[in-house]
């Protein structure tokens, strides 16, 4: 089969979307790796084709076994024990490279015995992978360091005590061993583990149909079989020049964001994206061409980045802002977007004895008024309106969002796509798609 | 400009110009000239000339500075001695250089003023950057001021105001400087030659009305401006100069050759750009390259009229000495009113038939900036286009956001590239 | 007695800061409906000539900003950050038709932000009133003085073109008579804070003078006669506070914690910039003669040194030194809002006018919606601590 990617190397993450030839999205994958632009793109890429071979697996059941195909749980349960195969061959590579950190000099004092102990949290960690995974681990935080960062901090401190080994020491020796992990361009592919993750699914489900089994195997390895011809990509976000791709392969994330929206919701005319260092305010006509835009100046005030230093500074993880923020019954004036001065002004509220969620309810409305600056200098807000990027999805700035559009523009639609976070992919990809017809001399049969 | 590229006679001849006089003032002492400090807006070069005095411009040193790669540690030194971070770095970087010896472009130093001929046109931070110099250099001080503009007209009234202080403040005191008295006809000479250069340059600028333009002109028109607006109006060599660079631009419209860049000629027009507001000077280059190598060329632009608006017909008038000089600080650019600075971009859009319109948008100075936005709005009103915004600074280089500034201007030219493709699939 | 005087001043203490901060400007509507078809004309600092728009029949009225009343969206959607505040607030309320009841806008030059907003003005207001009033750096009544009144001339021009009665004789006289009044009561104020700090807090003496924004000189006046007598009956204990100058805060306004902020921490403040508007020029204009001259030729001889006039004459920083003599400061504090231009570049040559002349200073910056002080609370405390014990050494 035929395929375009469209790859979004934003700041925070890098986002991938695979498109067949008739513009259906086929996967879309995403990273959080800081290492490197190449590792990071190709990390997100393969997320996505690993989607794309996932369809494609669906397809080859509903030949074979119509009902297993048409049964959502069970496509779901094979595919975190895919996950779980993928992070049990992760957990590998991170034993080779914990034992090669803790082989360095830095950690001769303790020698064998740290080797012995993080060898043995590491079987601790492996051994409580199954039943995390079977509870829906993996799938949440969709990353391996988070995953295993976070056990790895509870179950260090008790271990290290009973090693005599300091806890900063096995931290930093994680630490140094999956930077090393993140950097290794590893094979996660569908080709690789789809086969035991089948096996995985069979052998833990015994009352499954023979036939299923065996449809299932015949249908994963015709996935892992199928070409998928990479027809065409295009590239797009805040790194795309380090995109090892032709010029004409890299789009602006402006023109990305437009056609992506645009191809989520049609009628959008109005596109708001906060991402990680940047907001943008885009106009788009009724083909999803942008007519106009303007992004946030110099500094990255009201952007995610905004609410990430925040976070930190009232020690909570980003995801907990926007509930906590919910939870609010007032909203405290926040002057400043400055990411610098915020967290003074934060502290000082604080220490004036607001509460916390009308403080945090506060920094929301602070980072969408920016926002609507934004739009205002764009040409306002018409309607649709579709927000995307990272902060759509906590639930606190949409609320303000939306309260603040009301109050300054009437009544308007407000989009939002579940996949918002892909709409700059999604965008590069119909470009990729756009550009290989044209090549190609075919009409685009996705075009309105 | 990188050495081993072509160079058309007219740039090795503007060097000449400038280092010459950077070497002139070296050696002013000496030579027993006395130089005068100034500013390039409603500069009065002509009277200075007509008193045989150097104009010195702090603006020009402070840019120079920048295109050195001096400028963050003069800054530095300024902020050092209690200048604010917010404040405009043309002032930090002037103050910060004589405050490190005032040596000039050249690696030479600058002479003290005899004279500090404040023209106060157009920018209210020069009131203060002559306060701050009178106090270090205990210069006599003599400030002009030119009225704004605030209705979109220059009056009679300001006209005679300004006329009356050149008789009656400006001249005495260079006749107390120089112990020479004022010539008139000698003035009268220098302002007619002062209007046979200006009849070139404005045929240079206009020329960029062809396609494709055979000048850039705002990274290219920063060369093109350098002699008239400093040193050299009113001079036999400004003349020379002027229609040296004529011939070879109408040169380069025969041959249907568009602008020559620091990397070579540019290949292929593919955008025509109008641009509002001052380079970055401290990655000027850099941000040249940004333009060049998208095939986008500026056709016009509002900074290569801040030291004299000329293309609406002013010229020096030698049988109207100081009233045409009045006239002509009147007129500099930023001494416009808002609605008549959107007004004039959104005519070089339709005049110069651009694609669209950047802001270059200035930390250092409000009298460009402050409003720009609103700017913006009425130039996409009046236009129908959509107008590009672009920030960074002059000379601090803690403001030029290299990736930033690329990203946008990238965006801006693919949504042109987006709109004509649509626009033609429409027409299919 | 001093109980229902206390009351009565708390009273008017309280209607004056509701007269001040009114960002719906509701003094100004009554004032028009009371005047059917008179013209109210707003300006910005620092100095607009009130008795000039006064004799036309029209109402003068200060705009210092929204403070931290309004909430900023299409203001900042016309300024970049590095601009200060006081123009996105001022837009932000033009935009949200909190300034309808004004038939026109003065922008007198101070610096290139306000100059430029006369643009914006009329490039976002097209109906309206907006006029720069360029004010004279020439100072000779012959070269400066004739372009002056000239520009004064053209102001009757434009606000009788809008509507506005032409000044007669009687109506220059009356507006002459009662902003030259009120100009005393406001000097009278100065006075009495300057010799009794603590009868005349900062925070009170500036409401009562920002009420004078939106209420015509006379009203303005009987304000502060009320002000006057009721502080003056109202006994109130010396503290042992540092006696500071505050300078550098004389366009975008300090918001009124900061203020008290600086009280708590210690400070009187006998001696300030804010609100220039009454008392820019010192002497009275004079009553006879040509009005518009008048004017001009007092402001040229009597306007007080100021960051957005031309230092003519002398060394920057010492009109400072003096203000600070005379108002037996022990210290001065440079409060600048972040990036005013006028401000923060005069600082650093008064600053070292202070310096020559042993007065002790520091500086800190802040925007008319600041919310926090904690700093500027810690700052001055020690400033003022510092203060009395070099005093009591």
């Amino acid at each position: 089969m035929r395929t375009v990617i469209g790859i979004d190397l934003g700041s925070t993450t890098t986002k991938a979307v695979v498109l067949g030839e008739d513009g259906r999205m086929l996967g879309r994958g995403i990273t959080n790796t800081r290492s490197n632009y190449d590792v990071a793109c190709a990390i997100a890429r393969s997320e996505a084709l690993i989607a794309t071979r996932f369809a494609l697996l669906r397809e080859a059941l509903a030949r074979r076994a119509p009902d297993a195909a048409r049964d959502d749980a069970l496509l779901q349960s094979i595919a975190r024990t895919f996950r779980l195969e993928q992070h049990l061959g992760q957990i590998a590579v991170l034993r080779t490279e914990l034992a090669a950190v803790a082989s360095g000099a830095t950690w001769h004092t303790y020698g064998e015995a740290l080797h012995a102990c993080a060898a043995g949290l590491l079987d601790r960690i492996e051994a409580e992978a199954p039943a995390a995974f079977a509870g829906g681990a993996g799938l949440g935080s969709e990353f391996f360091r988070d995953l295993v960062g976070a056990r790895w901090r509870v179950l260090a401190e008790p271990a290290g005590k009973a090693a005599d080994i300091g806890f900063d020491w096995l931290m930093s020796c994680f630490d140094k061993a999956i930077v090393r992990v993140e950097n290794r361009a590893l094979d996660l592919s569908f080709e690789r583990f789809a086969g035991p993750a089948i096996e995985r699914f069979v052998r833990e489900n015994p009352a499954l149909a023979p036939g299923n089994a065996t449809a299932l195997r015949a249908s994963a390895t015709e996935a892992a079989a199928a070409a998928i011809d990479e027809w065409n990509q295009v590239g797009t976000g805040y790194g795309r020049s380090k995109l090892p791709f032709r010029r004409e392969q890299i789009r602006s994330e402006i023109l990305c964001h437009g056609l992506g929206a645009h191809r989520f919701f049609p009628g959008t005319r109005t596109v708001l994206d906060i991402g990680g260092q940047d907001t943008k305010a885009i106009q788009v006509d009724d083909q999803g061409i942008v007519t106009s835009f303007q992004m946030n100046d110099r500094c990255a005030a009201g952007c995610g980045r905004y609410l990430g230093y925040i976070a930190d500074e009232m020690n909570v993880a980003v995801q907990e802002l926007g509930p906590m923020a919910s939870r609010a019954t007032r909203s405290v004036k926040i002057n400043s977007t400055c990411t610098v001065f915020a967290g003074a002004e934060l502290r000082d509220r604080l220490a004036l004895g607001q509460k916390r969620e009308d403080v945090v309810a506060g920094l929301h409305r602070a980072i969408v008024l920016r926002a609507m600056s934004l739009l205002a200098r764009s040409g306002g807000v018409k309607d649709e309106f579709t927000f995307t990027g990272g902060v759509a999805r906590n639930q606190a700035a949409v609320a303000a969002l939306r309260q603040l559009v009301s109050e300054n523009y009437g009544a308007r639609q407000l989009n939002i796509s579940v996949d918002s976070i892909y709409t700059g992919a999604y965008g590069a990809a119909l470009f990729a798609l756009r550009d290989a017809r044209a090549a190609a001399a075919t009409p685009d049969p996705v075009a309105a | 400009m990188n050495d081993s590229i072509h160079k058309e006679p007219s740039m090795l001849r503007q060097k000449e110009l400038i280092g010459g006089h950077y070497r002139k003032l070296a050696r002013a002492k000496e030579a027993g000239l006395k130089s005068a400090y100034t500013f390039v807006p409603g500069n009065l070069t002509e009277l200075l000339l007509a008193f045989d005095v150097l104009p010195v411009l702090p603006e020009i040193n402070a840019l120079q500075s920048a295109m050195r790669g001096k400028s963050a540690e003069y800054i530095a030194k300024a902020e050092k001695l209690g200048q604010s971070e917010d404040v405009c770095t043309y002032v930090k970087c002037d103050y910060g250089m004589m405050k490190s010896g005032n040596v000039g472009p050249t690696g030479e130093r600058l002479p003290d003023p005899d004279l500090l001929l404040l023209s106060y046109t157009g920018c209210f931070t020069f009131l203060k950057w002559f306060e701050l110099l009178r106090e270090e250099y205990k210069a006599p001080t003599v400030m002009l001021h030119v009225p704004y503009q605030g209705d979109g007209a220059a009056t009679r009234e300001m006209r005679d105001y300004v006329v009356k202080q050149l008789r009656r403040v400006v001249i005495p005191a260079l006749e107390k400087v120089t112990g020479k008295r004022y010539d008139e006809d000698r003035l009268r000479h220098i302002l007619a030659l002062s209007a046979q250069a200006e009849e070139d340059f404005v045929a240079v600028f206009r020329a960029a009305r062809n396609r494709p333009s055979p000048i850039d002109a705002y990274f290219g028109g920063v060369y093109y401006i350098g002699p008239i607006f400093t040193a050299f109006r009113g001079t036999q060599a400004a003349v020379d100069y002027y229609r040296m660079l004529r011939a070879e631009v109408d040169a380069r419209v025969a041959a249907g050759a568009g602008p020559l860049t620091p990397d070579g000629p540019m290949p292929r027009e593919k955008y025509r750009l109008v641009v509002e507001g001052p380079p970055n000077w401290t990655s000027f280059h850099e941000f040249w390259r940004m333009f060049h190598e998208e095939g986008a060329v500026v056709v016009a632009s509002t900074y290569t009229k801040v030291g004299g608006v000329y293309e609406d017909g002013f010229r020096h008038d030698p049988a109207r000495p100081l009233e045409s000089l009045a006239e002509y600080c009147l007129g500099c650019y930023t001494n416009h009113n808002l609605p008549a600075r959107a007004d004039r971009i959104a005519r070089y859009v339709q005049d110069y038939e651009a694609d669209g319109f950047l802001i270059h948008s200035v930390k250092s100075c409000d009298s460009f900036s402050a409003g720009q936005l609103v700017i913006l709005r009425d130039v996409e009103q009046k236009t129908g286009r959509a107008g590009a915004f672009i920030e960074s600074d002059l000379v601090d280089p803690r403001y030029f956001a290299a990736s930033n500034v690329k990203n946008r201007l990238e965006s801006y030219l693919q949504m042109i590239d987006q709109q004509r493709r649509g626009a033609t699939a429409c027409a299919r | 007695m001093s109980q229902p005087a206390a009351a009565a001043l708390a009273q008017l203490v309280e209607r004056a800061e509701a007269l001040a901060y009114d960002v719906e400007y509701s003094a100004v509507r009554a004032w028009k409906e009371r005047h059917p078809g008179a013209l109210a004309i707003g300006f910005v600092p620092v100095w607009a000539p009130r008795e000039l728009i006064a004799a036309c029949g029209a109402l003068p009225v200060g705009v210092v900003g929204g403070g931290d009343k309004v909430e900023i969206i299409k203001g900042d959607a016309c300024y970049q950050s590095y601009v200060c505040h006081l123009p996105r607030s001022v837009v932000e309320l033009g935009l949200n038709g909190r300034l309808d009841c004004l038939d026109g806008m003065l922008f007198p030059s101070i610096c290139d932000v306000i100059r430029n907003l006369s643009g914006v003005w009329k490039l976002l207001f097209p109906n309206k009133l907006s006029h720069y009033l360029d004010l004279p750096q020439d100072f000779d009544p012959e070269i400066g003085g004739d372009f002056f009144r000239a520009e004064l001339a053209q102001l009757v021009e434009l606000l009788v073109a809008r509507g506005a009665r032409r000044p007669t004789p009687a109506s220059w006289r009356q507006a002459i008579t009662e902003h030259n009044e009120n100009r005393h009561l406001v000097e009278e104020l100065h006075a009495l804070r300057r010799e009794q700090p603590w009868r005349v807090p900062t925070s009170e003496a500036y409401v009562v003078a920002r009420a004078g924004c939106v209420l015509p000189a006379t009203e303005h006046s009987a304000l502060l006669r009320d002000y006057l007598a009721l502080v003056r009956a109202v006994p109130r204990a010396p503290l042992d506070n540092a006696r500071v100058v505050v300078a550098g805060a004389f366009c975008e306004q300090p918001p009124l914690d900061l203020l008290k902020t600086l009280e708590r921490a210690g400070c009187y403040i006998v001696g300030d910039d804010f609100l220039l508007a009454p008392r820019f020029v010192r002497a009275d204009v004079p009553l006879e003669g040509d009005p518009l001259a008048a004017i001009a030729n007092t402001w040229l001889a009597h306007a007080q040194p100021h960051a957005s006039v031309w230092t003519r004459a002398g060394t920057k920083g010492d009109d400072l030194v003096a203000l600070a003599r005379k108002a037996g400061a022990e210290g001065v504090l440079f409060a600048a809002p972040s990036f005013c231009d006028p401000a923060l570049l005069d600082q650093p040559m008064q600053e070292a006018a202070c310096g020559r002349a042993g007065l002790p200073h520091m500086h800190f910056k802040y925007s008319e919606n600041s919310g926090q002080f904690q700093g500027i609370r810690e700052q001055a405390g020690t400033f003022a601590d510092a203060i009395k014990l070099w005093s009591g050494a």
